[in-house]
């Protein structure tokens, strides 16, 4: 990996917008003016942005292939070392998809909340330390480190929402994004407690927390033995669920998603653009680099009561989630809660992906079914981690369109727009890409991803994956319903005179996500073919 | 440009010039100008008042630029589809050998999912079809949107439905058909609501798409199933190779395995349940009548063109895996060929017995599509793909030229409504039931009546398109494919005694002699006798470049819709056999190498013979169609033409029909009954889920646990408060207020839910503890 200044690209990229958030917020307190910190804010994460790029692209040129080790180390020190800990960076092809889609997303946020005037500085500084938080969760190869920015990235996101949240509505004495923070807030660091016990388990136990060296020995770490005089298996149970549950919330696996269309509908414009585009999939990606490495054995669990195992239990939940999720939608009047309910809808699919690889990991590497479908597994592993950018693209550009049209009528609720497309042509045009993109309309990018996993689950959760068709289907149902409500029908009197056309720097902000949705649509293996290296290397070593 | 020599490469441009148009027209060409809305010779016919508000218009050289840019998009697939059907013809035998090309677009683990292109005899006979159909719409356009003021989006968004429609045509694997089927369902969707602010319009359009739906996404698992059974999704490796068929022949499916049926006839049926979708069949063919909403191109490209072709061409190209383990020549049908045939055979039949009753000049259209799309499915499955095939070109000729027909007459009369306006008429509504005050629905075929006199052309044309639909013997392409699925059914009947093939056999010709009658129930409605309004009295086209543009396409294809059937006529059949097929039937000898043919190729032999041997001559089903047509024709023009309606009266029909005729009229009520199964259900479901589930269970358990905590927590405040005031006075005030400081710090809710979610984190951790000391030892 490539060094800037004396420092290596990873850490500048986790400490770059801190140290930008840093300077943008403390400007603020020279009296200069809100432009100046918008530019710096914009110009800094376009540097970041461009780095990131970078990033990928070095390691797309690195040109790994399948059985080599995927993990191109950047950075390796000693941190912590009373615990264990160290300062340890490095990225697969997994997390150099997640962190290109960091970089690209930041710069879009700040272009969205361009018109913010109420203390513009911090609510810019918030989203660079964001990024923070996230780059450091992508690039982390140290247990510790990896949870020091998880629990990082909901502070900026708490304020955001608390703060800048929306408006109080008439009549309402407190605004509901107080609640929503709260609720947001609680939720996400109830989940982490169980999340911190379980890394200081196994950090103990296993006296390193070096994520490379812990997917090697802590499967295997004192089999059949006991550990504090309890059943080895029970402990590891215990620590699984630690994981399990503080992912569940933030990806989120339904019934742990009632936080998400309250966050959502109260957060900003660009806060909801980072939550959806990028928060989410840090529960996603926790799974597939810890908890189905760290813990093939309890994959295949049995559940008490249920009677399938724990990766079945997870497809199921996910199913659930892909379904009601999509009625959920189809019901709701505000516009940005109806975005945030597609999020439990398609991150579902990210759930039942996740499933299918867990499950057929685990089988090959406890060797209960040495015939698992392994062609299978890979191609659902790689519909899920392009899912999860491919959602990352989709889910900002409907917020960033949500946003756009509140910050001008002042209103989420769908039955006080109709017919807008004639007011606003641009506007709409865009509006019915992105809907179709976030639809998995063939040719743009939600498909490639949608049928990959389709592929990869039908064959192992057959039912399943037909029951997740009944969610496809209305996810077709809310996203007309949205087109429908917004720019269709007879048009609404009452913003006759409103400029409800997008601005300049929204139009920027959404058009490279229109342009990467096209070309992952189009061409697919400009991405797919990192993701589908790392995801097959993980297999080739337990296929033998 | 060396490529651009190279006729493997080619075929990926076909689709690039309107692909390429919709770009141009969308992102750079497409400007609108503000015009106050009350003008409203600016703003049309179409659009509810805005009300004195600025409306976008789209500005006249914009409105130039666009129409150019859309008809060079088109020509250019035109021309280079005529390139690539030269380069085909120079291919020794095409169909053994094709032309193809293909990248690689997706890694799939070690291997490589390629996207290509593929010229093939199914394609080369879509080739000729498409692109002359999708050059007549888009001329007709030209006229027919001249007073629209979103002309440029109108043909960014044709443009894109036929680039997408040529995708499908030339896609070399089931995804990428998949591709183009979809981008034409959301085009089909944005053109059917192009009048978004009309609700019948954005209604029509929501319907459609979420109609087409429910198929394509039965669809997408079939592909699913196909790819992870035979790990390519490829026509020529699956449709080419015997062991990939074998194999999806024999293998148990991993679903309804207890069914005794293979994975073939499971994926077969997902797919086939696609095309159910897409060309409107029953018990999905609801949208096809709302979706003539649209303007009246889109109508044509749907019904004719694109769309509902794309359904049917799309189960011609998989025919051998709907085959596989079967042989429909002998009488031996697979469940998806069962499937097919008794579905088509019943839709043709159900749709013509609806088109009896109808009085939207469109409406009958709209059925009789359904109906023929009926008529190429039911062939499918009695294994006549060859004569579907057939078929579906020679009715994408005449009901293109129907449809556009269809639009020039209600474009006149509307035209008429605006000439009696002008001049003063105040009785333009001579039909007493009509509720719209001071005018009358163009579309309603009960105002018309005398257009062969105001708009002779339309007549002629419309008459030849109709006879060809109803198939007239001899001199029309509707008789000769007709004939031909007739003739392949009565073989298999007359040798094997196949009961399917007899129950397509009458259902067919039952549906063609309706189809005869209200074909020429509409024609003598529509341009017989006197005019039954003051708008049809004044009815015409007008002068100038809207008539030329919209009369043009409709005589190249009054051409199409007679000589087209030219290119099938049996070669034994008497007298016109020798004329036109002097060595062999041209359109079978070409497209029967679409398929594997055993004979030419030693890995086939083991399988059955796809091909139906051209049909012997045989007088049953060439009289069958004879008596059909004939009878249903005279029929209609005794009923119809010779005593021709009077304003305000009656249709006979109604008489005849008695309480038959608002059933038929109303569609067997199945819209209401899907609304009421299907729709209410959803919606409700939708209201509730997130009040009961999300709020009122997940959130209320929540709640709760967070006011247990928060009574714990008053009840230690309490405690400590008691203690405190036992201890003394002194240190307690200050502790006191700190705590009262602190108590504003943290909301108690804070706290609690913090405690919450560890208690569930704690619970679910016991179950999977509990769950883990039950486990079989790894």
């Amino acid at each position: 990996m490539f060094h800037l200044f004396g420092i290596d690209a990873l850490s500048v990229l986790i400490f770059g917008p801190a140290l930008g958030a840093f300077i943008v917020a403390a400007i603020a307190s020279f009296g200069t003016s809100k432009q100046v910190g918008r530019w710096l804010a914009l110009i800094l994460s376009l540097l970041f942005a461009l780095l990131s790029i970078k990033v990928f692209a070095d390691y797309q040129a690195a040109g790994l292939a399948i059985g080599d080790d995927q993990f191109i180390i950047a950075q390796d020190v000693a941190w912590f070392d009373a615990l264990g800990a160290r300062w340890t960076l490095g990225i697969d092809g997994i997390s150099a998809v997640m962190i290109l889609l960091t970089g690209i997303l930041t710069p879009l946020a700040i272009l969205a909340s361009w018109n913010i005037e109420d203390r513009s500085n911090m609510h810019l500084a918030l989203l660079l330390f964001f990024e923070t938080g996230s780059m450091g969760v992508f690039a982390a190869m140290d247990l510790m480190v990896f949870f020091l920015f998880y629990e990082l990235t909901l502070v900026p996101m708490y304020f955001l929402i608390n703060q800048w949240g929306s408006l109080p509505k008439a009549g309402i004495k407190f605004s509901g994004r107080f609640y929503a923070s709260t609720k947001f807030m609680i939720y996400s660091f109830g989940g982490t407690l169980g999340m911190l016990l379980a890394t200081q388990l196994i950090g103990w136990s296993a006296g390193t927390f070096s994520m490379s060296t812990l997917v090697e020995t802590w499967p295997l770490f004192r089999q059949g033995e006991a550990l504090l005089g309890i059943d080895v298996s029970t402990v590891k149970a215990l620590a699984f669920a630690g994981f399990f549950v503080a992912f569940c919330i933030k990806v989120p696996i339904w019934p742990f998603h009632t936080w998400l269309p309250d966050a959502h509908g109260e957060a900003p414009t660009a806060g909801s653009m980072l939550l959806a585009g990028i928060m989410l999939k840090l529960g996603a990606y926790g799974f597939i680099r810890l908890v189905i490495p760290l813990f093939p054995d309890v994959w295949l669990t049995e559940v008490v009561i249920i009677g399938v195992n724990v990766a079945t239990l997870f497809a199921i939940l996910s199913v659930v989630g892909i379904v009601l999720g999509a009625f959920a939608a189809l019901g709701q009047n505000d516009f940005k809660r109806l975005v945030a309910y597609s999020s439990v809808n398609h991150m579902g699919f990210v759930g039942i992906g996740i499933a299918v690889f867990a499950q057929t990991y685990a089988q090959l590497w406890s060797g209960a079914n040495p015939n698992a479908d392994i062609q299978s597994a890979i191609l659902a592993g790689n519909g899920t981690v392009l899912q999860m950018f491919n959602h990352g693209l989709s889910s900002a550009g409907m917020f960033l369109l949500a946003g756009a049209l509140y910050h001008k009528t002042h209103t989420r609720d769908l039955s006080e727009y109709g017919g807008l497309w004639v007011k606003a042509p641009i506007y709409g045009g865009i509006l019915l890409f992105t809907s179709f993109a976030s639809l998995g309309l063939p040719g743009l990018n939600g498909f490639v991803s949608e049928f990959l996993i389709v592929r990869g689950s039908w064959p192992i959760f057959t039912a399943l994956t037909a029951i997740a068709m009944i969610g496809l289907l209305f996810t077709g149902g809310y996203i007309l319903k949205g087109i429908r409500a917004v720019l269709h029908g007879p048009f609404n009197m009452r913003w006759r005179d409103a400029n409800l056309e997008l601005t300049p720097a929204e139009l920027l902000g959404i058009a490279p996500l229109m342009a990467l949705m096209l070309l992952t649509g189009v061409y697919p293996n400009w991405i797919l073919p990192m993701i589908n290296t790392t995801v097959s290397t993980l297999f080739a070593g337990l296929a033998s | 440009m060396d490529f651009l020599n190279d006729p493997n490469v080619l075929p990926w441009l076909i689709p690039a010039g309107p692909l390429l148009a919709f770009l141009i027209i969308t992102l750079i060409t497409n400007k609108a100008k503000l015009v106050p809305a009350s003008d409203h010779h600016e703003y049309g016919g179409h659009h509810p008042d805005y009300d004195g508000m600025m409306v976008p218009v789209v500005a006249r050289y914009s409105r130039v630029i666009s129409v150019t840019i859309g008809m060079a998009g088109v020509i250019a697939a035109l021309l280079i589809s005529w390139r690539a059907l030269y380069d085909a013809s120079q291919l020794h035998h095409i169909g053994r050998e094709v032309l193809a090309s293909s990248i690689a677009w997706m890694d799939t683990g070690a291997s490589t999912f390629n996207m290509g292109v593929l010229i093939d005899p199914a394609t080369v006979i879509m080739l000729v079809m498409v692109p002359i159909a999708v050059l007549m719409i888009f001329i007709y356009s030209i006229g027919y949107m001249a007073h629209d003021p979103r002309q440029a989006r109108f043909f960014a968004l044709i443009s894109l439905f036929a680039g997408a429609m040529l995708t499908l045509v030339v896609a070399d694997n089931v995804l990428l058909l998949f591709v183009g089927w979809e981008i034409m369902g959301v085009c089909s969707y944005m053109l059917i609501g192009f009048w978004f602010e009309k609700e019948s319009a954005y209604k029509a359009a929501i319907k459609a798409f979420t109609t087409t739906r429910i198929a394509d996404v039965v669809m997408l698992l079939g592909i699913a199933y196909l790819y992870s059974v035979t790990g390519t999704l490829s026509f020529r490796e699956i449709m080419y190779n015997p062991e990939a068929l074998d194999l999806l022949a024999t293998t148990t499916p991993i679903i309804l395995g207890g069914w005794t049926v293979s994975a073939a006839s499971v994926i077969g049926i997902f797919l086939i349940i696609g095309t159910v979708g897409k060309s409107a069949q029953f018990p999905l063919h609801v949208w096809l009548p709302d979706a003539m909403e649209g303007p009246t191109p889109v109508s044509a490209m749907i019904h004719a063109a694109a769309m509902v072709s794309a359904g049917i061409f799309s189960l011609i190209r998989l025919y051998p895996l709907f085959a596989a383990g079967g042989d429909p020549h002998h009488g031996i049908l697979t469940e998806p060929l069962a499937f097919m045939a008794v579905v088509g055979a019943f839709t043709a039949l159900l749709a013509a017995t609806m088109a009896v009753a109808q009085n939207d000049v469109k409406a009958v259209l709209a059925y009789s599509t359904i109906s023929q799309l009926g008529f190429m499915m039911a062939a499918l499955g009695i294994g006549a793909y060859i004569a579907a095939a057939f078929h579906l070109i020679t009715h994408a000729f005449f009901k293109a030229l129907l449809f556009m027909a269809a639009g020039s007459v209600i474009h006149g009369m509307e035209h008429g409504e605006h000439h009696v306006h002008e001049h003063g008429h105040d009785h333009a509504s001579l039909h007493p039931d009509d509720g719209t005050a001071g005018g009358v629905d163009p579309q309603d075929m009960r105002n018309m009546g005398g257009l062969r006199k105001t708009m002779p052309v339309t007549f002629w044309t419309f008459l030849i398109g109709g006879l060809s639909l109803s198939g007239l013997p001899l001199i029309t392409a509707g008789f000769w494919s007709k004939d031909e699925i007739l003739a392949d059914a009565w073989l298999v009947l007359d040798k094997y005694g196949s009961g399917a093939h007899g129950l397509v056999f009458i259902l067919l010709a039952l549906a063609a002699f309706m189809t005869a009658f209200y074909t020429m129930r509409q024609i003598s409605l529509t341009f017989a006798g006197e005019p039954r309004s003051e708008a049809a009295a004044h009815a015409n086209l007008g002068q100038g470049i809207v008539s030329f543009t919209m009369t043009l396409p409709l005589l190249i294809l009054a051409l199409f819709a007679i000589g087209a059937g030219f290119v099938g006529v049996p070669s034994d059949f008497p007298v016109l056999g020798p004329i036109f097929s002097p060595e062999y039937n041209a359109f079978h000898h070409l497209v029967i190498e679409a398929l594997p043919l055993p004979e030419t190729t030693a890995a086939f032999a083991s399988l059955p013979d796809y091909h139906p041997k051209a049909p012997p001559f045989n007088i049953v089903p060439v009289a069958t169609s004879f008596i059909v047509a004939l009878l249903g024709l005279w029929l209609g023009y005794m009923i119809y033409w010779r005593k021709p309606l009077k304003a305000g009266q009656a249709d006979p029909m109604e008489k005849f029909l008695g309480p038959l005729h608002p059933i038929l009229q109303n569609r067997y009520y199945l819209d209401d009954a899907y609304i009421a199964a299907f729709v209410k259900p959803s919606q409700w479901l939708a209201r509730h889920v997130t009040s009961f589930l999300d709020r009122g269970i997940i959130d209320a358990i929540l709640h709760i646990i967070a006011r247990i905590f928060t009574w714990l927590g008053d009840l230690i405040k309490v405690l400590n408060l008691w203690l405190i005031d036992g201890v003394g006075d002194g240190i307690p005030i200050a502790i006191f207020h700190f705590g009262g400081w602190l108590r504003r710090l943290q909301s108690g809710r804070v706290q609690l839910y913090l405690l919450l979610a560890l208690a569930a984190a704690v619970l679910i951790g016991a179950l999977l503890v509990f769950s883990a000391g039950a486990a079989p030892p790894l």
